[in-house]
């Protein structure tokens, strides 16, 4: 029976997700199966936030002043750590040119690595932010929601951008460090604006303060995933 | 082969006229008040600030039309113009915070302006270690288009955010929505110098362009001598991409 166009088009936005999940999961499961790579993330992100507490002279600076660059400078290193995973662990048995050969689009593979690096981000961010708490005794409980939306917003620019250029870097001669070489200069826009509002947030100030940032956090999230969709194919084609 | 050298005179020319910008700057052009003579090197800093940008846009254009067009001239014309970009930029880093010192009382500031210029430095770093990274140069195209694209896109998010974060720098006094509030003799200086300045960014980029043109000659022919050695029975081992 022959579709209409609507129709046609609904089952292929619902292919292209479906595959990405399918994607998605492949990956997580890997990382769950071993657990080598989400633990080292968690223990280097643990010792970032130790370095941290070294890195200051505690009879000058209290920590709430250095809470938000503490928080946002973990997060970006723990980004990048999770990001030069994402595509190079396809390299082994040629697993990418697999990937590329089977009849799932270039959208729904970006898609796909997009979602399992958000959730490798996630969980090492979900141990960080207790033991930021923790280590540097600052108290957001009462901020908790709208910190986790404001984390989340960033999160998704820098994984966004670090997804298209982590299936670049990996072609390329000293990949590891290519790839913050390649995307700080990108990380700059959300983690200025997500450490302006965290600020705000942990000084008691309402999130509306921060209205403009959390916009640019937003448009930037939305125009790096346009950007990335649209481009990620000429980064792996052959 | 004739480009690079047609680029040498272009930049030639716009380096005697370089001279005569400093010549008019110096000898024929008033002293602000406020700021005195230090306020001279603006007619080098803010033309070398346009072209840094500019090279950065021309850049991501060129890596747009690369993506659909698949034609080398524009890869080779969009790494020239980063390279060109990277010295503008150098420029415009040294030549700020030699006017910094005297007029802001330091040598460095996280101005929006000058963190942009900054982080365009650093894109354009990025931009060209990755094309050195890269052996394969089909690869290698595709890769800086997407970088040069994603880096276009960026530029106006940076801008955005530095000026949100803080800003210290004078006020655009030439390139704002009503008159230009400079006097007509600076003006004019700064206009001759911007015109200098684009024929140095013609230069340069038209040197590098002929420079990539002879380099991927050079690796043709290397290649096609391996190919003939290993046919005469002699064991090459191949050509090199590097």
């Amino acid at each position: 029976m022959p579709l209409g166009r609507g129709e046609r088009g609904g089952r292929l936005v619902g292919d292209t997700l479906r595959h990405a999940w399918t994607i998605a999961r492949k990956d997580l499961l890997l990382e769950f199966r071993t657990r080598t790579a989400v633990l080292s993330a968690v223990v280097f992100t643990a010792l970032v936030l130790t370095v941290f507490n070294f890195g200051r002279d505690p009879t000058a600076v209290a920590t709430i002043d250095l809470a938000p660059s503490i928080l946002w400078v973990t997060f970006s290193f723990a980004a990048i750590l999770a990001l030069n995973r994402a595509f190079q662990l396809e390299l082994e048995n040629e697993a990418l040119e697999g990937l590329l050969v089977s009849p799932i689009s270039r959208t729904s593979l970006y898609l796909g690595k997009l979602v399992a690096n958000l959730m490798f981000v996630a969980v090492v961010e979900c141990v960080a932010l207790p033991l930021f708490v923790l280590f540097f005794d600052v108290s957001v409980w009462r901020v908790l929601a709208p910190l986790i939306a404001v984390i989340a917003l960033a999160t998704v620019g820098f994984v966004a951008v670090g997804t298209l250029f982590s299936a670049m870097v990996i072609r390329t001669r000293f990949a590891e460090l290519m790839l913050p070489v390649l995307l700080l200069p990108f990380f700059i826009p959300p983690l200025t604006g997500a450490v302006q509002a965290t600020a705000r947030l942990l000084d008691g100030r309402p999130l509306s303060e921060a209205a403009g940032w959390l916009r640019l956090l937003a448009a930037y999230d939305v125009a790096f995933l346009v950007l990335a969709t649209l481009l990620f194919p000429h980064t792996v084609d052959e | 082969m004739r480009l690079a050298r047609a680029g040498r005179w272009v930049t030639l020319v716009g380096l005697v006229l370089l001279a005569g910008v400093y010549l008019r700057a110096l000898a024929f052009t008033p002293i602000e008040r406020s700021q005195g003579p230090a306020q001279k090197i603006f007619y080098l800093h803010m033309p070398a600030a346009v072209w840094a940008e500019l090279a950065m846009v021309l850049v991501g254009l060129a890596g747009v039309f690369y993506l659909f067009l698949k034609d080398p001239r524009l890869d080779r014309f969009a790494a020239a113009s980063a390279e060109a970009g990277t010295v503008f930029a150098a420029i415009v880093l040294t030549t700020g915070p030699i006017w910094g010192k005297p007029i802001w009382g330091t040598w460095w500031s996280w101005d929006a302006r000058l963190t942009l210029t900054l982080l365009l430095f650093f894109l354009y770093m990025g931009y060209l270690l990755l094309r050195s990274a890269t052996p394969d140069p089909a690869l290698r195209a595709r890769y800086s288009a997407v970088l040069g694209i994603c880096g276009l896109v960026l530029v106006p998010f940076i801008h955005l955010s530095t000026v949100m974060f803080r800003t210290l720098h004078p006020a655009p006094i030439v390139l704002k929505p009503s008159q230009p509030s400079l006097p007509g003799s600076m003006l004019i200086t700064l206009l001759f110098s911007f015109g200098v300045f684009t024929l140095l960014y013609i230069g340069f980029v038209m040197q590098r362009y002929g420079l990539s043109l002879l380099r991927e000659e050079l690796a043709a022919r290397e290649r096609a001598a391996a190919v003939a050695r290993g046919r005469g029975g002699g064991g090459g081992d191949g050509g090199d991409d590097a």
